[in-house]
């Protein structure tokens, strides 16, 4: 219970005086999870709304899959991005590994499925009469599309957020992809992990308490915004 | 209509512009605030070795990088795995340099055309440390004979005494499965003899602070003990023993075995970097003045006196 007390104390100092080390890997960590998800959200948003607004066969089937991959263990997805990256491996002429862009594909590969899904989910759950008023009040389809569109951003929006907070709390992939190398792949997540197995637990409480103060301040910034409109 | 879409625009913008200064704080973030990833971001060329965790976890890599980074003007990355998985990287040419401290592991990864230029750097003691009540008795003993009572207690009573071992791959256990077999055992029976033998499989730092948890035994180098020495209740036992010598190696991957291995000739510039008297005596003045004596000595005039210590060609002659 002390070491507990004391290493709070110690991490709300860390956190106050904004120790460079503390600063440094959030920083970082915020970088490589908002290139994460805004790479996710380009390309699984347009997804998401071609599944949506066609019909094919096998789409229930396609958007079975594409949600049971929501919960995509993060070490499966390192080990495979670390096999295409590696340098004995097909992309390995690329030089990925050991380096931040490595641990953004790893986190883009991680949320593609909860992004694509919720986007459809969001899509679909807009009432189909508006879809319908719009086609009666003379709009044509692809009018009716961006109606829906817009009654769905706020869902699409959450979508975002979800999908940044899995990115950003990832340990596996980070570890594995970036290599936790000091200085320049060391995340929220991969330094929490080392520093509590050294025992530096006043840093690992400082750098843990940011990572939740980053979740709350993200997705109340964005309530925000979202209800102002 | 067109006010709806006005504001989607502005919200869309907004965020958009929150990611992007948050994304743009980086360089200037890491330029105000830390100096060391200040100067790597401005490197062009990177140059990635894997080294032992215990070359890490004594901070020894991050007291000697910077001085790498400005003599050569690349930046050095440094990913601490096991020697198993550093041997590993290499092998598939994630890395062009590793530092590891296993000799039969080297010599069979040199021996296979994976590694070529080996030299060693620095060389230190491994220890047996454990609750300062000793419930094994094992005080003065030699290592072999150590382990054998810590066998039999650890049998008998797993309440009382216990064993931690890194179980990963790494140099420091394969000493480990080395004393076992000096010490007459058969190291499967070992590992599977009851829940006294704990598998931590985890660097060695965080495997002290595990054996420090359990109030177990445990072998290490001397350096990671020193530098962990104040988060631990554990001291050192069994101190002295010839096959308790340490020695550090660098390896180059040999791109003609290894051909993504684009680097030798930055790793020979590291490995005879490693070798320089200037290094050498940055690494014997390493943790004097935290520790009060330094963790690591250095080959030259180190005093490597041991029947094991590497010949004075291996680690006086520049590689090429």
């Amino acid at each position: 219970m002390q070491e507990l007390w004391e290493g709070l104390v110690q991490a709300v100092k860390l956190v106050v005086s904004l120790d460079p080390e503390v600063v440094e890997i959030s920083v970082r960590s915020l970088y490589v999870s908002a290139a994460a998800i805004l790479i996710a959200a380009a390309i699984c948003i347009p997804i998401g709304g071609l599944i949506n607004f066609h019909d094919f066969r096998g789409k229930r089937v396609l958007i079975n899959v594409i949600q049971t991959f929501y919960s995509l263990p993060t070490v499966v997805v390192g080990l495979f991005v670390f096999l295409f990256v590696s340098r004995s491996g097909p992309l390995g002429g690329i030089n990925l590994l050991f380096t931040p862009g490595a641990i953004i594909v790893g986190q883009v590969i991680l949320i593609m499925p909860i992004l694509t899904g919720m986007t459809i989910s969001a899509l679909s759950g807009v009432d189909r009469s508006i879809r319908d008023t719009a086609l009666g009040a003379g709009a044509t389809n692809s009018q009716a599309i961006w109606t829906i569109i817009r009654e769905a951003r706020f869902a699409v929006a959450g979508a975002m957020i979800l999908g940044f907070g899995r990115a950003i709390s990832e340990v596996g992939a980070a570890m594995m992809l970036g290599g936790n190398i000091r200085g320049y792949t060391r995340v929220l997540t991969t330094a929490i992990s080392l520093y509590t197995q050294e025992g530096e637990i006043a840093l690992s409480l400082a750098l843990g308490i940011i990572l939740i103060g980053i979740a709350t301040v993200i997705s109340v910034a964005v309530n925000i915004l979202l209800q102002r409109y | 209509m067109t006010k709806n879409v006005k504001q989607f625009a502005l919200l869309a913008v907004t965020i958009l512009m929150l990611i992007s200064v948050i994304a743009g704080c980086t360089p200037a973030g890491q330029a105000t605030e830390n100096k060391s990833s200040q100067a790597q971001s401005s490197y062009s060329t990177r140059f990635k070795i894997a080294t032992t965790t215990s070359l890490n976890d004594t901070g020894l890599w991050d007291y000697l990088t910077p001085v790498f980074e400005k003599k050569f003007n690349t930046a050095l990355d440094v990913v601490a795995a096991g020697t198993g998985a550093a041997l590993d990287y290499g092998k598939r040419g994630d890395v062009d340099a590793v530092t590891v401290h296993d000799p039969a592991a080297e010599a069979q990864f040199i021996s296979d055309g994976y590694g070529i230029n080996k030299r060693s750097f620095a060389f230190n003691y491994f220890i047996v440390v454990g609750p300062a009540a000793d419930p094994a008795a094992i005080k003065g003993l030699s290592p072999e004979d150590a382990f054998k009572k810590i066998y039999a207690g650890g049998t008998a009573d797993p309440t009382k005494v216990r064993f931690v071992s890194r179980g990963d791959n790494s140099g420091t256990y394969a000493k480990e499965k080395l004393i076992w077999q000096a010490a007459g055992f058969n190291y499967p029976d070992v590992e599977k003899s009851g829940k006294w033998y704990i598998e931590a499989g985890k660097g060695m730092g965080p495997s002290l602070v595990m054996a420090s948890e359990q109030g177990a035994y445990i072998l290490t180098d001397v350096s990671t003990f020193l530098a962990y020495g104040s988060k631990l209740n554990l001291v050192p036992i069994v101190e002295s023993g010839q096959i308790f010598l340490n020695v550090y190696d660098a390896i180059a991957i040999n791109p003609a075995k290894v051909t993504t291995a684009k680097m030798l000739p930055m790793a020979n510039n590291f490995i005879n970097w490693l070798i320089s008297d200037d290094v050498q005596n940055l690494i014997a003045t390493y943790g004097v003045d935290k520790y009060g004596k330094p963790l690591f000595s250095p080959m030259k005039g180190g005093g490597c006196k041991d029947p094991g210590c590497p010949k004075v060609e291996d680690y006086t002659v520049p590689v090429s």
